[in-house]
């Protein structure tokens, strides 16, 4: 098939982008979204004669493991974070989704908490500082009871496997008119609340984290859930409504150990 | 005289681990907070070192190319992680487990590093739980089990079939929290291009950081390489895109010996290559080989017939399929370890009766299974599997049999190290896949991932003490030091070259260049005659890519074509070595085979004779030949015997 391309190019954080259109022919509908934009590239450095401009470089995007799981590549295709298929992510995304013909617009995720690094790399390290601020159970390595010592029903064991398949893509983000970042957020909180192993620190953690999330320029949810529909993942709205539960439990909890503290109530 | 010593600790082999711990030296807590560990590479193995090491109070220093530590390719493990606790009361131990991945290596591990591996893979599956990996888990609210890549015991924990994912979020959860503490810092999308050495000892690293292009420079009382496999070096395998020898080659050309470099491993069960732009492999966990029946048409007309869509596979009749693993080995069926697998489907392809487009796959097969257990159970175990294989072929598996073929998955073959982890290389050490240690010529499933963990959590903490115990007078030093100069030099002038070539094929030219040349003569079958080919072939690639090579863009930017082309020029290199230690090993073992040495019925011949040794290879210069250093395997607790899976 035959394509139109609309690139979103930016060589840097500090210097202006613009897009760019490019053609590329004879792209097989067997191959994949990426493999579509690595003959591009292709083709941008055997067509390139001399020092050429950043428009001619080949076109910078994140991508690593292309089987779906790293959580590294993440474009925003035709207005949608991953592109116009649900349940995947970007490289998994194939090219017979699309039509001969086609004009493809391809821009960086957008948020205020990702800034550009190159073209459409952004960086997500705004996600690590949020895991960071308290996505963990505190134990250290070794001296650990057996494994079989505290049985979890297998229910929550599931509705926690559910929420840890986040692989912290940032679509959630991207796909928000907020920015905001609940969904990833609570799909750690609920994991660790879920599990024994987790509930001992929760109130600490969902507080931290929320203050961390907020902190980073992420924006509010109001309860859209266009998170949930672009998740390749397809993790569950219902994480935000047990973090919302969470975090005024949380509140509650601390203000009454406050006021007790204080020699109150 | 070899300069190889493997450092086992004496005594019977369930009390040496037990041995080292209460005799080796220990580095007090005040010295401790003294003393700087660069680790490169956040995956099991390095995620799990450096939260574990932090924690203990040692600074670290933790190094990954992508943008989070959380990518690394531990993530794509599938099917799940091995240990030892006879949960399912069906005769497990640690002496089977260690057994088990001796006997599968095909006896070229060393059986003291094997030992202790299922030693402590318990206490990996302890400390998983506690840190919050949602394990599966049976109604009564226990951890599920499930036997695995033949082993006749169920002893592999999974997480659905993201046991990987779930492995490194929780050392990333680990890690992150040590990184909040302030013990570890990170430094994500940074290219490690060199080691330093200092008066024989590793010191610290060169870095190139990938946003700026800046060249770094770091001091570490000691270094750790925690870097993953080489199986890019075939341009299309199961890694990822990333991964790379870089760190490891860097350190083999600084003194660390390179142990069985052509110990490849081959997995089955991978998407089938389907045009010249591919640009990786996808694999699929090997767990559909419990149910999935594997075969190829019994007669030619009937392969003819497929590939011009005159006929479908449902409509071969069952006596005109030939399941070829069930028929060549009864007790182990679709079962048998991945190279045996791997080998017969080339075996069946190369006869002609490979299936699809291209005649290079065969068909896995479910109808069986569906009538047997029903769709919803099937579904249930591996729906996640059959949707990804129906989102990139295009074809729906629970109605026509899925098609597969061998692809590069996994190096057993990686910096040589002794007992403690250390490489040749005083205060260098190699953890995880990066290293040569447990796998011998073949890795069984769910090895890999306790391997990276018992290394990095279990492992490292204890024996990098023993070195560092003597490190402790030594003051940090300056990065303006002329080694670090020198090294640093040496890194700016090759990314320079890269540069000013001005040729006229990208790095990508080149690198599907000697992928091509590298499966052919040193990929599932080897022959002496290939090799040779190859030895010849390599050097011309790598002389054309020094003159001819294209990059777009500059230096000091963000610029993938740059850390394309570092990992191409090592790969150039490490492909060279890996086919001299192909044609140096005439025998047959594990993923290794040498079709001079098989037996009349089409098996490995293995030569214990004259090489049960492992091969560390010592860097004399680009163009010159390496020195052989051998370590002769001793089996005192495994008798050797020939692998029989019949």
């Amino acid at each position: 098939m035959n394509l139109t391309l609309k690139i979103w190019r930016q060589p840097s954080v500090d210097k202006k982008g613009k897009f760019e259109t490019y053609q590329i022919n004879d792209i097989s509908a067997d191959c994949s979204f990426l493999e579509m934009l690595d003959q591009l590239n292709e083709k941008l450095i055997n067509d390139s004669n001399g020092p050429v401009d950043f428009t001619k470089c080949p076109v910078s995007f994140d991508h690593d493991c292309r089987e779906g799981i790293c959580g590294m590549c993440g474009l925003y295709i035709n207005g949608r974070p991953h592109g116009p298929d649900s349940g995947i992510t970007t490289c998994q995304l194939h090219m017979r989704k699309f039509k001969d013909g086609d004009t493809i617009v391809v821009e960086p995720w957008r948020s205020k908490a990702f800034p550009i690094i190159r073209d459409l790399v952004v960086d997500r390290g705004a996600l690590d500082k949020i895991i960071q601020a308290g996505g963990y159970v505190s134990v250290n390595t070794g001296g650990i009871p057996d494994a079989n010592s505290i049985p979890i029903s297998k229910r929550n064991s599931d509705l926690a496997m559910d929420a840890a398949s986040c692989i912290g893509c940032g679509a959630c983000v991207a796909s928000c008119a907020n920015a905001s970042a609940m969904l990833f957020v609570s799909a750690k909180v609920s994991q660790l609340a879920l599990l024994p192993q987790g509930k001992i620190e929760a109130k600490e953690r969902v507080q931290s984290m929320v203050k961390e999330m907020d902190s980073l320029g992420f924006g509010n949810c109001s309860n859209t859930y266009g998170c949930e529909a672009e998740c390749p993942k397809e993790i569950s709205k219902s994480n935000i409504a047990r973090l919302n539960r969470e975090f005024i439990g949380a509140k509650v909890c601390y203000e009454n150990e406050v006021t007790r503290a204080a020699g109150g109530a | 005289m070899s300069k190889i010593e493997s450092k086992i600790p004496d005594g019977p082999i369930a009390e040496k681990w037990s041995n080292f711990k209460s005799h080796c030296k220990l580095v007090n807590p005040s010295n401790k907070r003294k003393i700087d560990i660069i680790v490169v590479g956040t995956g099991l193995a390095g995620a799990s070192a450096a939260a574990s090491l932090g924690e203990l109070g040692y600074n670290v220093k933790i190094f990954c190319y992508q943008d989070s530590p959380r990518r690394a390719h531990s993530i794509a493990a599938q099917g799940g992680i091995n240990a030892a606790k006879n949960y399912q009361n069906d005769g497990d131990s640690v002496f089977r487990l260690f057994y088990d991945t001796v006997k599968g290596g095909d006896y070229r591990a060393r059986e003291a590093n094997v030992y202790r591996l299922a030693e402590v893979s318990n206490s990996i599956i302890d400390q998983c739980v506690a840190q919050g990996v949602p394990f599966a888990r049976d109604y009564g609210g226990l951890l599920d089990n499930r036997s695995f890549g033949g082993a006749q015991v169920s002893r592999t924990f999974y997480a659905r079939g993201q046991t990987g994912q779930q492995l490194l979020l929780g050392a990333y959860s680990t890690l992150s929290r040590q990184i909040k503490k302030g013990t570890v810092k990170m430094y994500n999308r940074r290219d490690v291009l060199d080691v330093v050495v200092v008066d024989g000892k590793a010191r610290g690293v060169i870095t190139r950081n990938l946003t700026t292009g800046e060249i770094e420079k770091h001091f570490g009382h000691a270094v750790v390489l925690a870097t993953g496999g080489y199986g890019n070096v075939f341009f299309l395998s199961t890694n990822a895109m990333g991964s790379n020898v870089t760190p490891a080659w860097a350190a083999y050309k600084k003194g660390a010996f390179f142990g069985n470099p052509c110990f490849t491993q081959i997995h089955p069960t991978c998407i089938p290559v389907h045009g010249d732009f591919q640009s990786k492999l996808t694999l699929m966990s090997e767990s559909l080989r419990n149910d999935g029946r594997i075969w190829v048409p019994k007669n030619i007309e009937d392969v003819e017939k497929l590939r011009n869509k005159t006929l479908k596979p449902k409509d071969i009749s069952e006596e005109n399929r030939d399941y070829y693993l069930e028929r060549r080995y009864p007790a182990f069926g679709n079962l048998v370890p991945r190279d045996v697998a791997s080998r017969a489907a080339k075996e069946r392809c190369d006869a002609g009766y490979g299936v699809g487009a291209t005649g290079l796959a065969v068909f896995l097969d479910f109808s069986e299974a569906i009538g047997r257990l029903g769709k919803s159970v099937v579904e249930a175990r591996y729906g996640n599997l059959f949707q990804m294989y129906e989102k990139i072929v295009d074809e729906n598996p629970y109605e026509t049999p899925m098609m597969i073929y061998p692809a590069v998955h996994y190096t057993m073959g990686g910096i040589w190290v002794d007992y403690n982890l250390m490489t040749t290389v005083p205060g260098l050490y190699a953890l995880g896949e990066c290293n040569f240690s447990d796998h011998g010529a073949n890795r069984l499933g769910a090895s890999a991932l306790m391997q990276g963990l018992a290394d990095g959590y279990f492992v490292i903490p204890y024996t990098i003490a023993d070195y560092l115990a003597d490190e402790i007078h030594t003051p940090r030093m300056s990065v303006d030091a002329p080694e670090f100069v020198a090294a640093e030099k040496a890194v700016k002038e090759r990314l320079e070259k890269f540069i000013s070539i001005k040729g006229t094929h990208s790095v990508d030219y080149f690198h599907k260049k000697l992928g091509k040349v590298m499966w052919e003569y040193c990929g599932m079958g080897r022959n002496e005659e290939g090799l040779k080919k190859a030895l010849e072939l390599i050097p011309v690639i790598r002389k054309e890519f020094w003159s001819d090579l294209k990059i777009n863009g500059e230096l000091n930017e963000y610029n993938p074509e740059i850390e394309k082309a570092g990992r191409v020029a090592d790969f150039l290199e490490m492909g060279e070595l890996m086919v001299r230690d192909a044609l140096n090993r005439r025998e047959s073992c594990g993923g290794h085979f040498r079709e001079e040495m098989q037996t009349e019925e089409g098996e490995a011949k293995r030569d214990d004779v004259n090489f049960a040794y492992a091969a560390a290879w010592e860097y004399t210069g680009t163009d010159s030949e390496p020195v052989l250093h051998k370590e002769q395997l001793e089996f005192k607790d495994i008798e050797l015997k020939q692998r029989n899976y019949k």
